[in-house]
């Protein structure tokens, strides 16, 4: 009683204090997502509505230009393209990986720990050293590159797996090397929610008569795991569409000899060198606008879709 | 039921050398010359081991590895402290300390969040180049300092904290600070230690805007220099490796040592704590 009364007598006084503190504590979060976040939206939008060639200031406005430019740009459309097809292939596939590793790695009774480390440690290597391996070892288009060994040893003649258009070995390159990296991660996730499950479900559709393999997986397992396959579709969903690094890297910058990314450049690489190189940053924010406006629009279908098999139990 | 776990067993050990096999590829090319590397008669191991690659790479003035390495130590460990101690504090703000305003400010800070950032990086570019920031270390550090997404994890992390103990705290004679200091920060060390590995290894690891903001060689990171280095040349395939090893290996190491918290920072980036 006498505490309430003595809090009561000391509120406007707490309420300042607390004021203070809130904005002490806040404020260098809150000024660093403003100049780094917030101001870089604004002032990309006034470049996107600007000629800015050259220029990072936006004094040219050109009203809708950059965009209409860039929708009507065959190479950038294409870029779109290419990254709605890597993301139909890396998503369902990263899914399903990571997954089977999580429920296998869930079930085996030895050298769990081993295992679980063992996929989970390409998370530590970046993407640019994994490129290095897979450019010019494990796919290297000469004979002494690691998969070309391999077909040799079953009389197989080597494969171009990086130059050519057609057939386009390179979308394995890509795929591989990105699922190699990521799937642990995604792993990691899937055993977490793998361990929440009651295990008295289990032991009820057991009773129930429930084979242990496939009806298990169908009827508990994954509608017991439908927040934690949310998060990851989503999460490898929204990083696939912002991949730079393996496409930069694998196929190199595009300025150089040796660069086959005109096989497939996913918009950041052609922002990237729309802005950097051209130094056209007018049309590089509009196609981070574009690509934005893209990744929110598939997301929200993503979420439509998944929500929809909620409804059918 | 008996019969299935060996089955499993193998088919896990098969693929367990399969994702071990790009690490063995950068020791078995790091360590042979390029004669080797290249000779059409494939070998396992190394007939002996060149060392003298990682000599020559540290010597090779198109690769200013040493700088890199020096530049990405920095780079991920001034995030890492920095970018933690921001995100806590703006949580704690967040989840505990009433004020006017706070409502308002977390929705900014969640509508932040929505905002793939590669994707604003041209505009990034514009504003940090305007501050300054183009070719230093502080331009490479300055946008990775600021994450909604770990002020958000925060917040959720602090508004579980037991009330009882901040009312003991403030009975003691504790302000805000006191208490974030002596109660809460103390008491946070997993999330710390779980969302500041993750910091660092995706601080080291990052490399679009490294490249962006570092065109000098002075701010090249690690990853700036290896990518360079292999699109500039490949004729030093065997220096090309040792270059992935230096890159890699360290990393390595923080991973098998942190492992227990870069489990527990998956899980919380995933959702689940």
């Amino acid at each position: 009683m006498s505490s309430l009364s003595s809090s009561v007598a000391r509120r406007p006084n707490a309420d300042r204090s607390a004021t203070i503190a809130f904005w002490a504590f806040i404020s260098p979060a809150l000024i660093g997502l403003t100049l780094f976040t917030l101001i870089p939206i604004g002032w990309g939008f006034l470049l996107s509505l600007s000629h800015a060639q050259n220029t990072i200031h936006f004094t040219h406005f050109v009203g809708l230009r950059n965009y209409i430019d860039l929708l009507t740009d065959e190479e950038f459309l294409r870029s779109l393209a290419t990254i709605v097809v890597f993301a139909a292939f890396i998503v369902p596939l990263t899914y399903a990986a990571s997954l089977g590793l999580a429920l296998m790695v869930n079930r085996v009774a030895t050298g769990r720990s081993f295992f679980r480390t063992v996929f989970f440690i390409p998370s530590a290597v970046s993407y640019v050293a994994a490129s290095l391996i897979w450019r010019v070892s494990l796919f290297n288009g000469l004979s002494f590159g690691f998969a070309n060994h391999l077909l040799s040893l079953i009389g197989l003649a080597p494969i171009v797996w990086i130059g050519t258009a057609n057939p386009p070995w390179y979308w394995l390159v890509l795929v591989t090397v990105r699922l190699w990296l990521q799937v642990g991660f995604f792993m990691i996730i899937f055993l977490a929610g793998l361990q929440e499950i009651p295990s008295s479900l289990y032991e009820a559709a057991a009773v129930d008569g429930a084979d242990p393999g496939w009806q298990m997986l169908r009827h508990i397992t994954l509608p017991q795991l439908r927040n934690t396959s949310i998060s990851v579709l989503l999460l490898s969903l929204i990083a696939a569409f912002q991949a730079f690094d393996e496409f930069y890297s694998v196929l190199g910058s595009g300025g150089s000899a040796n660069g086959n990314i005109s096989l497939a450049r996913p918009p950041l690489v052609y922002l990237y060198s729309l802005a950097l190189s051209n130094q056209d940053f007018g049309r590089g924010a509009a196609g981070g606008f574009i690509l934005t406006g893209l990744i929110v629009a598939i997301t929200l279908i993503q979420g439509r879709i998944v929500r929809f098999g909620e409804a059918d139990p | 039921m008996r019969k299935r776990l060996p089955l499993s067993f193998c088919a896990l050990g098969l693929l367990a050398v399969l994702f071990l096999l790009p690490f063995y590829l950068i020791a078995r090319n790091a360590l042979m010359s390029d004669e080797q590397i290249t000779s059409p008669h494939w070998a396992w191991l190394p007939p002996q081991p060149h060392w003298d690659n990682f000599i020559k790479l540290f010597q090779d003035p198109t690769a200013p590895m040493l700088t890199g390495l020096i530049n990405s130590a920095f780079i991920a460990i001034v995030t890492l402290v920095l970018q933690m101690l921001i995100s806590s504090m703006a949580g704690y703000a967040l989840a505990r300390i009433p004020a006017r305003g706070r409502d308002t400010v977390f929705a900014v800070i969640v509508a932040t969040l929505m905002i793939p950032s590669a994707v604003t990086f041209v505009p990034t570019f514009a504003v940090t180049a305007y501050l300054g920031g183009v070719n230093t270390r502080w331009g490479i550090v300055a946008p990775g300092l600021f994450s909604a997404f770990s002020i958000f994890l925060f917040r959720q992390f602090y508004l579980r904290f037991p009330e009882d103990v901040e009312e003991a705290g403030r009975l003691d004679g504790l302000g805000y600070f006191g208490i974030y200091r002596h109660l809460l920060l103390p008491n946070s060390l997993n999330i710390l230690m779980a969302l500041g590995v993750l910091t660092f290894i995706g601080s080291w690891n990052s490399f679009l805007w490294p490249l962006v903001i570092g065109q000098d060689p002075s701010a090249w990171t690690v990853q700036v220099v290896l990518s360079t280095f292999l699109t500039a040349q490949t004729v030093h395939l065997a220096q090309l490796f040792a270059a992935a090893g230096v890159a890699v290996a360290p990393l390595v190491l923080v991973f098998l040592l942190m492992q227990r918290y870069i489990v527990e920072g998956a899980k919380f980036s995933g959702g689940k704590e």
